[in-house]
């Protein structure tokens, strides 16, 4: 099936800072993507130019089988973006900004407009300046929601919402995924919500795409931290492959193992008889620290 | 720590916070009497020229409506505190705005939950901003009368109308402190503000005006007191005492109300709107329009229909005015003869007016940056609205809304100026045809801010700003500066035929119009091309 976004060796700069610096992006139709990445690593940039509203200097996009660029209007038609700060006009209503933008893109469904009201618990009486930034975030939401279009670009949608408010974010996005069988782009740093709702993750860094896949692909690229008892001083273990962080005191070894080469380091323990071990899987946010931190420099 | 702690840490931030603005205003409302009375002193220079030029001003209800009730003795001093009283009205406007941006606002902003949450007392906020208003109202009238007393008034009479502008000033300040704690968004309660101090204007100008029965009108108006001082003549100064414990009672409601109410919250309920939006509201256009149309009713009422009534009113009078004194008839004869004073008049009334609206037209092109800026206009354009449908529905405002504004400006000094003579059916074409003739230099303007939107977004203000302010001072001042005809030439407005009276000049209404044209197309066609926002 085509791709909903395909976006490659993309680059943006912005005077001297270099936003973007080669950014690979696929999105596949009917899926949600987690995009991931530091403050500042360009997921926004990414974002904006997918809207046409930025102008890349390089490489190429394309979104919804048409050029961000050029077919901006007729491409916003079918498509909803929520920013992470949603700002409203102070003199217009919430219900008056959910009208609008849905009547901009490719129209409203009332009934889930009410739905979606009833679920967030959103006031849509109050003036713009009156709601808090949770509130804000939710007008944006039931906006872009409620709209009849195939794709969503989310942009750090959550930020502002109480996690009971998140809950129910992540259960309407799975219910539009699983029964409209709509595309999401979404732009996030909460992990918890990403493990619960993307197919695939591209996470990115210094306007570069580092790692993508599912998440099981990326759990494989991660460390298994390992404590183990022996009957006999191990040997040998320093020198092994994919072994970080070795601590041997007689029999007793910890040590983390890159999941790649577990089998044999596994092995290399058992040989020396394992009286008692204890292993920990590696979490996603092991996985995120790894990339969000900036690497020293070679 | 006690209700009011850590006021004076808050006076120096607002100090702070306007180092450049309060300067600047302080200044401004200083030298506008002083200007007054050096150019008075020299035109009308014995006691009977001066009491025939207020005999012929005072004739003109419209402008006892203005300055109140003849003063009742003919001294320089007495006619400049008569002349002035408009000033009174732009001092009590300032400290409106002034209390209102550092109450309010600041709540409204979240600033002040932050500042209260440090050691600061509940009170501080608002007494801070009172004690400023009212110490820069003070400042102010002392340099007031140091102006007078500089063109050789007695001292008495300028410390007299020096208070009295300040406490048009502090008293107009304990108000807004008052309607500060109404509502909770700082437009309303300047909007608020200003509609009082309308109100005390009004009640103050029919007291005057229809006198006899009602003159305790303008007693029960707190500009009326100002006014009542009668400073250079009576100096009552027991009217202060009536401002003094108005302003007390005021400042202490205020402070109780602000008491009794939550951080954020006003004493009147927030309106709530619409849960469903007008089945109109589905275009960038109608969006703008709801932006748009506070500002454009604003001007309307402001400058079309109480302006062009004044600009109408006084044409008439300022025919007199020429008749009774000799060197100004000598320099009008040069121009162009006694006959076209009124025209004189109005072409220059007219011409003043368009600068006031070039502000209109420049603030409603810079919208759009500030919708960018706040990123508002990002929803939008990532919705299916191309960037040329959303700069058009904002460009209506900056092009239209000016000509509209100067049509009825136009139309109500034609009506007014028209009956005054007893012939509307001449006067109503040519004066708005006046109007309309400044149009090419208003779009100059607009069109200007809308090129740099596109070329410089985060210069467009200031230099949208400044060319009207050089426009202005060119406009104001070049002549008596004796500035070189091509620097002079450098506003569009230099080059607007002087109507009505004089004949109309097409080509340069036509390369002016064509110039906005050209500006406007830059303007739009680097905006298709740039990025957005930025910020």
């Amino acid at each position: 099936m085509e791709n909903a976004i395909s976006v490659s060796g993309l680059t943006k700069r912005f005077g001297q800072t270099k936003a973007l610096d080669g950014l690979d992006l696929a999105v596949a139709q009917g899926e949600v993507h987690g995009f991931l990445g530091p403050n500042g690593s360009g997921k926004t940039t990414t974002i904006r130019i997918l809207l046409g509203l930025l102008r890349a200097d390089g490489g190429t996009a394309t979104l919804l089988g048409g050029d961000p660029w050029r077919d901006a209007v007729a491409l916003h038609r079918r498509l909803a973006y929520v920013p992470g700060d949603v700002t409203l006009w102070p003199n217009l209503s919430g219900g008056e900004v959910i009208d609008l933008l849905g009547r901009l893109r490719g129209g409203l469904n009332p009934k889930r407009r009410k739905e979606l009201l009833e679920r967030f618990d959103l006031d849509p009486k109050k003036k713009g300046r009156a709601y808090s930034k949770g509130n804000r975030q939710k007008v944006g939401l039931i906006a872009a929601l409620a709209s009849d279009v195939e794709l969503l670009l989310l942009d750090e949608p959550t930020s502002g919402l109480d996690p009971l408010m998140e809950e129910v974010f992540r259960q309407v996005i799975a219910e539009e995924t699983k029964n409209n069988g709509r595309t999401v782009l979404l732009s996030s740093h909460i992990l918890a919500e990403v493990e619960a709702l993307c197919d695939r993750v591209s996470i990115i860094r210094l306007g570069k795409t580092v790692e993508t896949g599912t998440l099981t692909q990326l759990r494989h690229l991660t460390r298994t931290f390992i404590s183990a008892e022996l009957a006999t001083p191990p040997n040998g273990l320093g020198s092994m492959a994919g072994v970080h962080d070795l601590h041997v005191s007689d029999n007793h070894v910890k040590l983390q193992v890159d999941s790649a080469q577990l089998d044999p380091v596994l092995r290399q323990l058992t040989s020396h008889g394992v009286r008692s071990l204890v292993s920990q899987p590696p979490t996603l946010e092991e996985l995120f620290l790894r990339h969000y931190e900036t690497e020293p420099v070679k | 720590m006690t209700a009011f702690t850590g006021t004076g840490s808050l006076v120096r931030l607002i100090l702070r916070r306007d180092r450049v603005l309060m300067p600047i205003w302080m200044l401004f409302m200083a030298v506008l009497p002083l200007s007054l009375a050096s150019g008075t002193a020299a035109i009308y220079k014995t006691d009977a020229e001066r009491q025939g030029y207020i005999d012929d001003l005072g004739s003109s209800p419209m402008l006892i409506l203005f300055y109140g009730q003849k003063p009742s003795d003919p001294n320089l001093g007495a006619l400049i505190f008569w002349r002035s009283a408009t000033g009174i009205v732009i001092m009590a406007l300032i400290a409106v705005l002034f209390v209102i941006r550092h109450t309010r606002l600041e709540e409204e902003a979240g600033r002040r939950e932050l500042l209260g949450s440090a050691v600061v007392g509940r009170h501080a906020g608002l007494t801070a901003a009172l004690v400023a208003i009212s110490g820069a109202s003070l400042g102010v009238g002392v340099l007031v009368a140091l102006g007078m007393m500089s063109q050789q008034t007695p001292a008495s009479g300028a410390f007299a109308m020096g208070m009295a502008w300040a406490f048009a000033g502090i008293m107009f300040g304990a108000i807004a402190a008052v309607t500060a704690q109404l509502t909770e968004g700082a437009g309303a309660a300047r909007g608020i503000g200003i509609g009082l101090l309308g109100l005390a204007f009004a009640v103050r100008g029919v007291g005057d005006v229809v006198a006899g029965g009602w003159a305790w009108l303008s007693w029960i108006s707190p500009l009326g007191w100002v006014n009542q001082v009668h400073a250079f003549t009576d100096n009552r100064w027991w009217v202060f005492a009536l401002a003094i414990v108005a302003t007390v009672a005021l400042a202490a409601l205020a402070l109780r109300l602000s008491a009794r109410r939550d951080v954020g919250a006003g004493l009147l309920p927030p309106r709530l709107g619409p849960a469903t939006a007008a089945p109109s509201l589905s275009s960038p256009l109608a969006l703008a329009w709801r932006l748009h149309k506070g500002s454009l009713y604003g001007w309307l009422v402001g400058l079309g229909v109480v302006g062009g009534v004044l600009f109408g009113g006084v044409a008439e009078t300022s025919t007199k005015l020429l008749e009774d004194n000799e060197q100004l008839t000598e320099i009008l004869a040069r121009i162009g003869g006694k006959s076209g004073a009124a025209d004189i008049f109005l072409a220059g009334t007219l011409g003043m007016g368009a600068t006031a609206i070039a502000a209109y037209g420049i603030a409603a092109a810079l919208r759009m940056r500030t919708e960018e800026a706040s990123l508002r206009s990002e929803p939008l354009l990532a919705a299916s609205v191309s960037r040329m449908r959303w700069a058009a529905s904002h460009l209506v405002f900056a092009f239209l809304g000016p000509t509209v504004v100067m049509a009825v400006t136009g139309l109500f000094a034609g009506l007014v100026y028209g009956a005054s003579v007893d012939n509307i059916g001449r006067e109503v074409p040519r004066v708005v045809g006046g109007a309309l003739v400044q149009l090419p230099a208003i779009w100059v303007l607009g069109a200007l801010a809308v090129a740099m939107f596109g070329l410089r977004p985060r210069l467009a203000p200031a230099i949208g700003w400044g060319a009207l302010s050089l426009c202005i001072v060119l406009g104001q001042i070049g002549a008596a500066l004796q500035l070189s005809q091509s620097l002079l030439d450098v506003s569009p407005f230099t080059h607007i035929p002087r109507v009505p009276g004089g004949s109309v000049a097409f080509t340069p209404l036509l390369i002016l119009t064509a110039l906005a044209v050209a500006l406007a197309a830059v303007g739009l066609a680097t905006f298709r091309r740039r990025d957005i926002p930025v910020t």
